[in-house]
């Protein structure tokens, strides 16, 4: 019987790795939460929503246009099960929520291209209504034709800060300022990294200088104060601190924060994958050989949940895992495209370091900092001063032990949101470098799930 | 320019930017008769009416979403039947009947 292989993810990765097991003769199952191919980045509207490409992706229509074309002609040749939400994974087997109900699938082989997710530094009123993530903005606009409010303001660091904030104005929408914690100054010194990236460093220039010309305010260097609510209870006012300390105030209606990308890691963990700390990315993440495969037999990795490093490498990467799994199953011939594609990937490396370390650094100060009073996680309402007490008073020196004290990280989403902020509060307590206060262990259900995924027979 | 009415004469925090020819779809939010798009996520059908999705279960505060990518989970909203739905990742359909005051964790 030939081997079941199962690509969990539709984006960038998750279709070029289907695209390359099909032309081997191969048919993977394909499971993808969204109802179409596509991820975020390539987020198509639903049916009803009918735009212009040039529209929803800019210049990256042709490479929208590319991927959808290109998983819309793999539709006969693999088992694509979309609206399925994978919320388990033990001993070889998938529990999978689908739109007919739970199911449960064996794989023998198992690409793991499950992406990234907004990184979130909370400050005062982050839970405000109109207060939403950058990629949460993008959504409403690209998924939805509809705008987070009128006058929006962006904040936060990072390529997608600029990208949304530029999407935005070019949609009409009247954006009242970009509000970056990188200063302008690290943005020169990466500059020569940041060439290295090209038509990516030159895209970025591009959003930069319309949004300049369109008299949008653009700020480097700020510290976010406080989201502030008007009378009807949502955003109406962001504070912030400018490069040289000055108290400022910008009325709007909305806001969309955002401090680069976390991966989005728990089916490795499931799977029993081996992590990593990446200090670039100040994440702990699957480890995989430099060819996709992790150290679990059978499992292998792609696109940026594997690490954040955009799109264009998740494709690459996508193709990667699937001619490492290949080669495993014995084809030669996949193993010169591996090294092809790792000299292209290499290249996504230098640019990365520079815009993660040098033009939009993570502000880790900023999240470490966080006023006692203020709700690190939004599920279940807890502080990082009780995050802080679990420290002093319970001894908690890791994140799942201080998990236990104070239910941080316990809540619906599973810690994916306070994650990256609340490491870094509880090292800052200990005074031990990010790294050693561990990462949240995946736990299923890993996305909230009916009872009856439990009650029922599910099947495969 | 029948159709942008929709978007220019709610209270809503969403504000639509384009593609709004199409066709209705009636549903009612804490009983009141209200109309989405077809095409609309519950989020946004609500979201171009009102201001929030759900009365936070710790405390009551309201709530509008936050990812909407379906990640956070801050999204859920019940229906008058019991049962909840993720507002962001639910295409609204004819006569859903979505509550936003309800506190018991939807």
């Amino acid at each position: 019987m030939a081997p079941r292989v199962v690509i969990i993810g539709a984006g960038p990765a998750g279709v070029r790795a289907a695209e390359t097991l099909v032309q081997a003769g191969i048919r993977p199952t394909v499971i993808d939460e969204a109802p179409a191919s596509g991820g975020q980045i390539y987020r198509r509207p639903p049916s009803a929503i009918r735009r212009d490409p040039e529209a929803l992706y800019g210049f990256e229509a042709k490479r929208a246009g590319n991927q959808h074309r290109t998983f819309d002609s793999l539709r006969d040749q693999v088992d694509y099960w979309p609206n399925a939400a994978v919320w388990s994974a033990h001993q070889r087997t998938l529990s999978v929520m689908t739109s007919v109900g739970p199911k449960e699938l064996r794989w023998d082989h198992l690409i793991l291209a499950t992406g990234a997710m907004d990184r979130v530094v909370p400050f005062e009123g982050w839970t405000l209504p109109g207060f939403y993530t950058l990629g949460g903005a993008q959504v409403a606009l690209k998924y939805q034709a509809s705008a987070i409010g009128e006058r929006p303001v962006f904040i936060g660091t990072g390529p997608l800060l600029y990208l949304v904030a530029y999407q935005y104005a070019a949609a009409g929408v009247d954006v009242r300022a970009v509000l970056d914690t990188a200063s302008f100054a690290g943005k020169c010194r990466a500059l020569p990294g940041l060439a290295s990236g090209g038509r990516t460093f030159l895209k970025g220039l591009y959003y930069i200088l319309r949004l300049r010309a369109l008299g949008v305010q653009l700020a480097a260097g700020i510290k976010p104060v406080s989201a502030n609510a008007g009378p009807d209870g949502s955003v109406s006012e962001i504070a912030w601190r400018d490069s040289r300390g000055r108290e400022r105030r910008t009325a709007c209606d909305a806001l969309a924060a955002g401090f680069g990308l976390r991966s989005e890691t728990q089916l490795a963990d499931l799977c029993g994958v081996s992590f990593v700390f990446d200090p670039v990315q100040r994440q702990w993440l699957p480890g995989q050989d430099g060819e996709g495969r992790a150290d679990v037999e059978g499992v292998y990795l792609a696109g940026d949940g594997t690490a954040v490093k955009g799109a264009d490498a998740a494709e690459l990467s996508g193709a990667r895992a699937a001619h490492a799994l290949l080669c495993d199953l014995g084809r030669a011939e996949s193993a010169r495209e591996l090294k092809a594609l790792n000299r292209r990937l290499g290249w996504f490396d230098r640019f990365r370091r520079s815009l993660e370390l040098d033009a939009f650094p993570f502000p880790a100060g900023l999240a470490a900092g966080a006023a006692d009073d203020l709700t690190i996680c939004r599920c279940e309402a807890v502080t990082a001063g009780e995050l802080r007490r679990s420290v002093r008073d319970l001894h908690a020196t890791e994140l799942n032990r201080a998990k236990a004290f104070t239910r941080v990280g316990m809540g619906r989403c599973q810690g994916r949101v306070c994650g990256p902020a609340a490491a870094e509060i509880l090292a800052e307590s200990l005074g031990v470098p990010l790294e050693a206060v561990g990462r949240l262990r995946g736990q299923a259900p890993i996305k909230p799930v009916p009872m009856t995924a439990f009650l029922d027979g599910a099947t495969s | 320019m029948n159709d942008v009415s929709v978007a220019e004469h709610s209270q809503g925090q969403l504000r639509r930017v384009a593609a709004t020819d199409r066709p209705r779809v009636p549903f009612t939010l804490n009983g009141d008769p209200m109309q989405a798009l077809e095409g609309d996520t519950v989020l946004t059908a609500i979201l171009t009416n009102a201001k929030h999705l759900r009365r936070f279960e710790f405390g009551g505060e309201p709530r509008a979403g936050f990812c909407l990518i379906g990640a956070c989970q801050d999204c859920w909203v019940r229906q008058t039947s019991g049962a909840s739905l993720r507002a962001c990742t639910t295409l609204i359909e004819p006569d859903m009947q979505l509550l936003t005051e309800s506190n018991d964790g939807a």
